[in-house]
């Protein structure tokens, strides 16, 4: 691992009232790393990446993104995170990819694409154009450019909305079961599209999935999730090929069982 | 007989007149009653330690007549030094004790509007401002329309109210005629048909502009 972490997670908690999804998490990711998060469904995985991409707040622990720390504890009693311009210049390093796309149905692919870059970044509607058409074409969609997201398949949305996560150039990219809710005969041409992305762009990239398959090729590290804490991690050809834990074991062979 | 038509005629171009006062109390009341409902709602959301503040405040304006506010307005206001004509007194009332409806709906409108847009709204950094702007209001006004016209109507209908600070509108203007002549059958009937009219009109092309904006988004 390289001496400074692209993100760090320190202890980090969070509770809904009385129920914990997320128990003194400590996990460190590398710069360009790649890394799988499995486990059952209630055992916090997808809490982690949505804590990163501040959508949830959290109660204990701090993150830090590049050594700054992404937020504070709160101490006022307030929901709204303490100092919204510095959360905001850390959050500029991530993007998110969500399982149901979260496409803007009323935009079109390209305005979809080039909506943060202009408003966020301040870039010219022709730069920015330029940027989108580039990574439009990159997921395969140059020609549905002008289609609005209800005139697009599943895959099709999923692979516009990567396409719009990269066009604010973010070192980071986590993907939430990107793929859990597609057909199964489109969940091919997404994963095609992040597996391009991870060879082609220099990203940290951080997965919630369902895909064993995927993961293991896929990824540097598996995480393997269980009630709020990381069970076992490991490369993947340990992970799938030896599971240590016994929890592991019997996910693993559940899951397998089952796909 | 009861109908006078002489009359009617001669009586239909002064209420025309004043027909077009209540129209102007009405679109300036209704373009302040949209708007400030809007702000009303996007600031409750967006600075959260309002909520409790507006909460109150459009409980407070709708759980009290609107004559009541209108008179506020004309009569107790210039106690402190603000003093309207009846005109102005009566536009703002009826736009501020709308704007607390509207924001109402506006709220509905919001909450209709999927977790994941907010969510992906955060995950591309826009500020909340663009968030409002280009993603949830463009979402959140064609489903309402029908609801911001019923209120458009409503509001409309309520402008006679707008006769007890002596605003020279429809309904002033009948009353005027009616006590001058002693004739009240043909000015009262002809203001109740200038509603209806007025509001079946209203309730058309609110029909047609939600059918426009139903084509826009329904893709």
């Amino acid at each position: 691992m390289s001496e400074q972490p692209m993100v760090r997670f320190v202890n980090v908690s969070k509770r809904y009232g009385p129920l914990t999804v997320l128990d003194g998490l400590d996990l460190d990711i590398a710069r360009g790393e790649k890394v799988s998060i499995i486990g059952p469904s209630g055992s916090g995985k997808t809490t982690v990446l949505r804590m990163l991409m501040t959508l949830e707040t959290i109660n204990d622990g701090v993150i830090y993104v590049e050594d700054q720390p992404l937020t504070h504890v709160e101490k006022n009693g307030k929901l709204m995170p303490a100092g919204l311009d510095h959360i905001r210049k850390i959050r500029a390093k991530i993007g998110m990819v969500f399982q149901s796309f979260n496409l803007f149905p009323h935009m079109t692919a390209m305005a979809n694409c080039i909506e943060a870059p202009m408003t966020v970044l301040g870039m010219k509607r022709a730069e920015a154009e330029a940027r989108a058409a580039d990574l439009l074409d990159m997921v395969g969609l140059a020609a549905k450019k002008d289609h609005y997201p209800s005139q697009l398949s599943g895959g099709q949305q999923q692979r516009v909305a990567i396409a719009r996560a990269c066009a604010m150039r973010p070192k980071i990219m986590l993907f939430d079961e990107v793929t859990s809710a597609l057909d199964p005969e489109l969940v091919g041409e997404v994963l095609e599209v992040i597996r391009k992305l991870g060879r082609e762009h220099d990203l940290t990239m951080l997965m919630v999935t369902h895909q064993m398959g995927f993961a293991k090729e896929f990824s540097d590290r598996v995480c393997f999730f269980d009630k709020g804490k990381i069970c076992e991690q490991g490369p993947p050809k340990e992970l799938f090929g030896a599971p240590k834990n016994e929890r592991t074991r019997q996910f693993l062979h559940a899951v397998l069982e089952a796909g | 007989m009861i109908w006078d038509w002489a009359f009617t005629f001669e009586i239909l171009p002064v209420l025309a007149r004043a027909a077009i006062v209540s129209i102007e109390a009405t679109l300036l009341g209704f373009a302040i009653a949209a708007s400030l409902g809007l702000v009303l709602a996007v600031v409750r959301i967006a600075v959260p330690w309002t909520g409790w503040t507006i909460s109150v405040l459009v409980e407070l304006i709708r759980s009290t007549p609107l004559l009541i506010q209108i008179f506020f307005l004309y009569f107790v206001f210039p106690k402190f030094g603000v003093v309207l004509d009846a005109f102005t007194a009566g536009v703002l009332a009826i736009g501020i004790h709308y704007a607390a409806y509207c924001s109402e709906v506006y709220r509905a409108g919001f909450d209709n509007i999927h977790r994941g847009q907010w969510e992906a709204s955060i995950a591309l950094n826009l500020s909340s401002w663009t968030t409002f702007r280009d993603v949830i209001i463009p979402q959140a006004i064609p489903p309402i329309v029908p609801a911001l016209g019923n209120y458009l109507v409503a509001l409309f209908k309520e402008t006679p109210l707008l006769s007890a600070i002596a605003v020279l509108e429809l309904m002033q203007t009948a009353k005027i005629i009616g006590s001058e002549t002693f004739r009240y059958t043909e000015p009262i009937t002809l203001v109740g048909l200038f509603f209806l009219a007025m509001s079946l009109v209203s309730a058309a092309l609110i029909r047609s502009l939600e059918g426009a904006l139903n084509r826009r988004t329904v893709r």
